[in-house]
């Protein structure tokens, strides 16, 4: 594969050439080598759930059509594709969890790193939770609002606070449905029981309870990570920054944090302005410590903090490629067991940091928020100390970088619509009725190396705004959207269509909003449902002209995401496909009997310009349901061959 | 070009040679689209087994074929580079070369006879070979096979 065929972005394309001299492997090389690959695999076809097995179905209909215990390709590809929702949704829960139990420790005084941020925020959000809080002391709010958090985990009836934040409509939908969340771990839970050997074999009753797993997270762990990192590390305003790997600094210590939780690496941020440990990089011949980040921990500190961003998740690799990496930290997810082997080419020091998470290779500093900024400041000094060893021969940092504006939120963008003294949602649902804007659609999920780097995102970003489509973007699509400079204002003026420029204009935004890193999501499904409540755009998430994409998928944590958007009623399009196209049943069920069922289907499209057209068409369709008048900027339509 | 070759003890019997064997005679030569396609395409390789070895069989494309000897209508013939081939259009299904087969290597789509035909739309390589995840499938000369199999530690 050239290297213009495997990414996009001209410093992952530099530094591949680089690797290749060098003979470093990356995930490309990795995916070359792997290809063909199972076909058995990618069609959904095999089981592994119980040793009469490992069964697989032949998709041509010459060889076996049945496991050795009877289940059909129908059978097997709900089976499996409800596990991944439960690996997701587990993933984002768990993640929920830990910033929960951080605010827990910080209110009981266990932990003297952290603070609460922002108090309005715990306020309402005790409020909500049916917590009372006059004349409480912050700290006791705090520590009740942290239990009840916690109780949602293993809550084993009733329903999930957040789940109430939805339209009324969807709500009553839900429980007509039996998919309203009861307790986040108790769903995850019921698809481990459900898919084991001889439980649950009808495909539809399999991804109905897939859906209310996803839910519980959607409205539920991912959420929570959301609304209690806000509490803990602030709520995120618009905040310029810059983007790439042209970020990293020939002259300065560079830490890059890599992974998802902000509850290191918003400490770590703290640690690398520590005024001893500055002095130390210049004794140890360095101007400073720069401090970015990779994946969602990235968007985390960014949102917050403005810190830079070195890249998505198909750059980890080549950020130790630089050479000019003194130190990774790395905690959970969607970090590659391959950066010990990467960084062994090179002086970088990979740290481990959670007790979930150990690398061979890599030098394992447990995290504990007992003690977070001691050992935040242990990690920034190991990075200080192994900025002499960097070999100078060995340094080619790229000159891309981008600038950008982060830090949207459901409470801050859409809000700033209307200016700053009539905070409302009013002046976006105007924008779509009078058709200034077609609609909103989301952008999210990974990068894979099946898809070129970034262009899916790009692509699909490009042609969304240039029809008018407001485009909200979090996770690695965000950082894809960045590196492509469509995250600054002026992005409007060349790539937006007439009524969204005219919006960015007068506001001063971005054609594309960067709202977060992937449980950040849940920002989405909150916007969503006030928009439904300001009015005159339907009474249900289902009504809306909106739709979702996640143009490059890999993990997990996507098909949850994507399955509790379809589950609020958001059409939503995926390259690739989900790992179920060897059963007709389960394909015909996502693709278009869902509708009937939750107002909204999922879409396979590899194609990102026939993939935004087909989000196009569906808000099209939501439109002309509401009544509304036509998009006041049509352009000529596209005819997709 | 050479011959395949299997060398059993890497075989795992994961029938990927059949899959994609059976997506390059295709349409589309894409297995999200092949599944769907109206006629469906037919692997011309099986994985079998003996007792608990696993092995991909296919036509070995002998020196002295009996499927060549067999056909009345003329339809199996053996090419200028000696390979066995078969052509349709002269096929009657009279099933003689299955009966005379002694490995079972040919099998039946409808009324025709149906067999290896080594990948015609590919260049110079087989998708069998390519969709090997060990590598227990090998193209080259019988000598540069046993001399693969020498170098290997066994």
């Amino acid at each position: 594969m050239k290297k213009e065929d495997k990414s996009i972005d001209k410093a992952s394309q530099e530094l591949l050439e680089i690797a290749e001299k060098e003979g470093i492997d990356t995930a490309w090389d990795r995916y070359e080598a792997m290809v063909p690959q199972c076909g058995f695999g990618e069609l959904g076809l095999c089981c592994r759930n119980c040793l009469l097995g490992p069964c697989r179905i032949d998709p041509f209909e010459e060889g076996p059509q049945k496991g050795v215990c009877g289940a059909t390709p129908e059978i097997i590809g709900a089976r499996n594709l409800t596990r991944m929702i439960a690996a997701g949704a587990a993933a984002h829960s768990d993640h929920g969890r830990d910033i929960a139990h951080t605010l827990l420790m910080t209110a009981q005084g266990k932990t003297k790193s952290y603070g609460v941020k922002d108090e309005q925020k715990l306020l309402s959000l005790a409020d909500e939770l049916g917590i009372k809080t006059d004349g409480r002391d912050k700290k006791e709010i705090a520590i009740e609002v942290a239990e009840k958090v916690f109780s949602e985990f293993g809550q084993q009836h009733g329903e999930l606070q957040f789940s109430h934040r939805a339209p009324e409509k969807r709500q009553a939908l839900w429980r007509k449905l039996g998919i309203m969340p009861r307790g986040i771990d108790r769903e995850i839970v019921e698809v481990m029981h459900r898919t084991t050997m001889g439980v649950d074999n009808d495909c539809e009753n399999l991804i109905t309870h897939g859906m209310r797993t996803a839910l519980g997270d959607g409205w539920g762990g991912s959420m929570i990570a959301t609304e209690l990192s806000d509490v803990l590390f602030g709520t995120p305003r618009p905040i310029r920054a810059k983007v790439n790997l042209g970020v990293l600094k020939q002259d300065e210590v560079n830490l890059v944090v890599h992974g998802h939780e902000p509850t290191l690496s918003d400490v770590i941020v703290t640690a690398s302005q520590d005024k001893e440990l500055i002095e130390l990089a210049k004794k140890n011949g360095a101007k400073g410590i720069n401090l970015a980040g990779i994946c969602c921990t990235a968007n985390e500190i960014l949102m917050r903090h403005g810190i830079p961003i070195a890249g998505n998740f198909l750059q980890q690799e080549l950020a130790i490629t630089t050479g000019a990496v003194d130190l990774m930290l790395v905690d959970v997810q969607c970090i590659m067991p391959a950066l010990s082997s990467v960084a062994k080419c090179f002086h970088t020091k990979i740290v481990s940091t959670s007790p979930k998470a150990k690398f061979p290779g890599a030098e394992h500093v447990e995290f504990k928020e007992e003690e977070a900024l001691p050992i935040a400041k242990k990690i920034v000094r190991m990075a200080v100390e192994n900025f002499k060893n960097r070999v100078k021969e060995k340094v080619n940092i790229p000159n891309e970088k981008m600038d950008l504006v982060a830090g949207f939120t459901a409470e801050t963008v859409f809000k700033f619509l209307g200016g700053k003294y009539r905070a409302t949602y009013r002046p976006l649902n105007d924008a779509i009725i009078s058709g200034r804007l077609r609609g909103v659609a989301g952008i999210v999920g990974c990068n894979n190396p099946k898809i070129k780097q970034d262009w899916g995102h790009v692509e699909m970003a490009k042609e969304l705004i240039k029809n008018d489509v407001l485009v909200v973007v979090t996770g690695c699509s965000a950082i894809a959207s960045a590196k492509a400079g469509l995250l600054k204002p002026e992005a409007a003026f060349q790539y937006a269509g007439k009524g969204l420029q005219e919006i960015c204009e007068t506001v001063g935004l971005p054609p594309v909003l960067h709202v977060g890193s992937c449980v950040d999501n849940s920002r989405i499904l909150i916007t969503l449902s006030n928009v439904v409540a300001e009015g005159g755009l339907g009474d249900d998430i289902s009504d809306l002209p909106v739709a979702g994409a996640a143009p490059e998928w890999m993990s997990e944590k996507a098909v949850s995401i994507a399955f509790y958007f379809v589950s609020s009623g958001v059409f939503t399009v995926l390259a690739p496909p989900f790992p179920i196209l060897g059963s007709k049943e389960v394909t015909e069920l996502l693709t278009r009997k869902l509708e009937g069922i939750v107002g909204a289907n999922f879409a396979f499209e590899s194609d990102p310009i026939k993939a935004a057209h087909l989000m196009i068409d569906h808000i099209n369709k939501k439109r002309e349901a509401l009544k509304l008048k036509p998009v006041m900027y049509e352009r000529e339509k596209m005819v997709v061959k | 070009m050479g011959k395949i070759f299997c060398d059993i003890k890497k075989c795992l019997g994961c029938k990927s040679c059949e899959i994609a064997c059976a997506v390059e005679h295709s349409e589309s030569k894409n297995t999200f689209q092949a599944i769907r396609e109206e006629k469906k395409p037919r692997q011309r390789v099986v994985v079998r087994s003996t007792s608990k070895e696993p092995f991909p069989l296919r036509c070995h494309h002998c020196e002295e074929a009996p499927c060549v000897q067999a056909c009345m209508s003329g339809a199996m013939y053996k090419d200028e580079q000696g390979f066995t081939k078969h052509d349709e259009d002269k096929c009657v299904g009279c099933w003689m070369c299955i009966m005379v087969c002694p490995f079972g290597a040919i099998s039946r789509q409808e009324s025709l006879a149906l067999k290896c035909d080594l990948c015609p739309d590919k260049e110079d390589s087989f998708a069998c070979v390519e969709g090997c995840p060990t590598k227990a499938l090998f193209v080259g000369t019988w000598e540069e096979f046993k001399k693969k199999l020498g170098q290997e530690k066994r």
